[in-house]
This record gives C-alpha cells, sequence and structure tokens, in this order.
C-alpha cells in the first residue's frame, strides 16, 4: 500500500470488523427472539 | 397498476409485513455481499493509484460510501418517524428505531475511515471543520435517538419522543452536506455530483458506487432483520 498500509487497511479492518460485530449481534437476537415466540 | 392492486396499507400491518420483511432481507444480504466483493475487488485491485495521494487514496471506497449512508439513513428514518407520528402506525415506529443502529454504525465509520484518510493527507487525525462537526452531531443525534427511546418505558410516548428527536435533527443533513460550501473547511468538496461530471476516474467512480451499492442492500437487510425482531418482541 506505499507506506500506508497502517491507513488503510485500518479504515478496512476497523470497517469489517464494526460490521461483522452487528450481524452477529442480530442473528444473535433474531434467534432469541424466534426461540421465544415458539 | 393501481394502487389497490399494490395493497400497500395491506404491508402496513406488522404481521402481514414479518415474512414479506425476511424473504427481502434474504435477497438484499445476498444482493450486499456480492456487491461488496465486487467493489472490494474493484477497488483495491482494478482502480489506479491516485497522483496526489497515492494508495491512501483507497480509503474512499469505504469512506465516501459510508457517509452518505449515514445521510440517507437519517433522512429515511426521519420520514419512518414522521409517518409514525401523523398516522401512528406501529410499523413506521419500528422502521425508525430499526434503522438507527445501522445509521450510527455507517456515522462511525464515515468518521473513522476519515480520520484515517485525514492523517496521512491532511497530517492530522481530526479538526474541528464544520464538514467533520457536523458529522459527529449526526452521531450524537442517533446515539439520541436510541438512548431517548430505551429511556422510556412507555413504548408509545418512547416512540413519539423519538420521532420528534428524528425530525427535529433532519435539519443537521444539509447542514453536513452543504458545510463545504457554505464554510471555509479543510475538508475537500463534493468529487460526485448530479450537476457536474465526476472529478475522479471511471474505476474509481465505478468502485465507490458499487460499494455504495452494496452497503445500501446492507442497510436494507440489517433493518428488516431487525424490523422482524421487533415485531416478535412486541408482539
Amino acid at each position: 500500500m506505499g507506506g500506508y498500509g497502517l491507513y488503510v487497511w485500518g479504515a478496512y479492518g476497523v470497517t469489517f470488523l464494526l460490521i461483522g460485530v452487528e450481524i452477529a449481534l442480530l442473528v444473535n437476537r433474531s434467534r432469541k427472539c424466534s426461540e421465544t415466540k415458539t | 397498476m393501481t394502487a389497490q392492486s399494490v395493497k400497500w396499507f395491506w404491508y402496513a400491518s406488522p404481521q402481514t409485513f414479518y415474512p414479506v420483511a425476511g424473504v427481502i432481507a434474504r435477497w438484499c444480504g445476498a444482493a450486499a455481499a456480492v456487491l461488496c466483493a465486487a467493489g472490494l475487488y474493484i477497488g483495491l485491485f482494478v482502480a489506479p493509484t491516485d497522483a496526489q495521494q497515492g494508495e491512501a487514496y483507497r480509503i474512499i471506497f469505504i469512506h465516501v460510501p459510508a457517509a452518505w449512508m449515514s445521510m440517507f439513513i437519517y433522512v429515511v428514518m426521519a420520514f419512518w418517524a414522521a409517518i409514525g407520528l401523523a398516522f401512528n402506525t406501529r410499523l413506521s415506529h419500528m422502521m425508525a428505531s430499526a434503522l438507527a443502529p445501522t445509521g450510527a454504525l455507517f456515522t462511525f465509520i464515515a468518521l473513522w475511515t476519515g480520520s484515517f484518510w485525514g492523517k496521512p493527507t491532511w497530517g492530522t487525525w481530526w479538526v474541528w471543520d464544520a464538514r467533520l462537526t457536523s458529522e459527529l452531531i449526526l452521531l450524537f443525534l442517533y446515539f439520541g435517538f436510541m438512548a431517548l427511546q430505551a429511556a422510556i418505558d412507555d413504548r408509545r410516548r418512547a416512540e413519539r419522543a423519538g420521532a420528534l428527536l428524528a425530525i427535529v435533527g433532519v435539519v443537521n443533513v444539509p447542514i453536513i452536506y452543504y458545510s463545504v460550501q457554505w464554510w471555509n473547511t479543510l475538508h475537500q468538496g463534493a468529487s460526485v455530483s448530479l450537476t457536474r461530471a465526476p472529478s475522479m476516474a471511471a474505476t474509481m467512480l465505478t468502485g465507490m458506487l458499487v460499494m455504495a451499492l452494496a452497503f445500501w442492500m446492507y442497510s436494507i437487510a440489517v433493518t428488516l432483520l431487525r424490523v422482524r425482531c421487533l415485531i416478535l418482541e412486541n408482539r
């Protein structure tokens, strides 16, 4: 990345980490809702 | 096709919207994954190195779409909040509530990636200029909306209070968008506009638009999944 690796991967890494966390939390919440209501 | 045949009001019921939301969420989730892969490929492997900013500019492939989404989601959230307030429809309030966390996420991503772009290009992680400050206020508006709804026990009152905050806060969106024109900011002006040709290479623009579409599909998918949870939780 031409010496900018820390900045580029720091930006991309945190972005996809946070998106992954949101998906994991949402899947967990959906599972709990479905189990409780069925 | 008449309005009657589409049955818009039929889908305003949470019970009838629930299965439809599941189907749309699945398709949008799949589309988001494919578009994201394509956008990352274009952004990281196809798009040429920028003559001025070098490889650091590749942050724009997530920064700009995230910033667009942060504003767009807030406008959609305020729209549903206003519909809920005007017609007292539960599903509208649920839509507004479901949009807020994803809007906050994209606002944070826009600020974070902007900071990681600012350091190598401007020499600083943060500056209190109009664009950055108004975007930070947007993040606080999302947090305020969620905190206000969580703080009030009575669901109807919580929804109405949140809706008012969302509607009042929407005034911040044009401030963010036009801040680079109204004030002298360190943040650069818009590179993409509907009224003039883009000031970047075609592959750069393509990568950015594909990523924007991916974030759009992702937002629809997670919002609809969250609405399904809210429908079950409020049943």
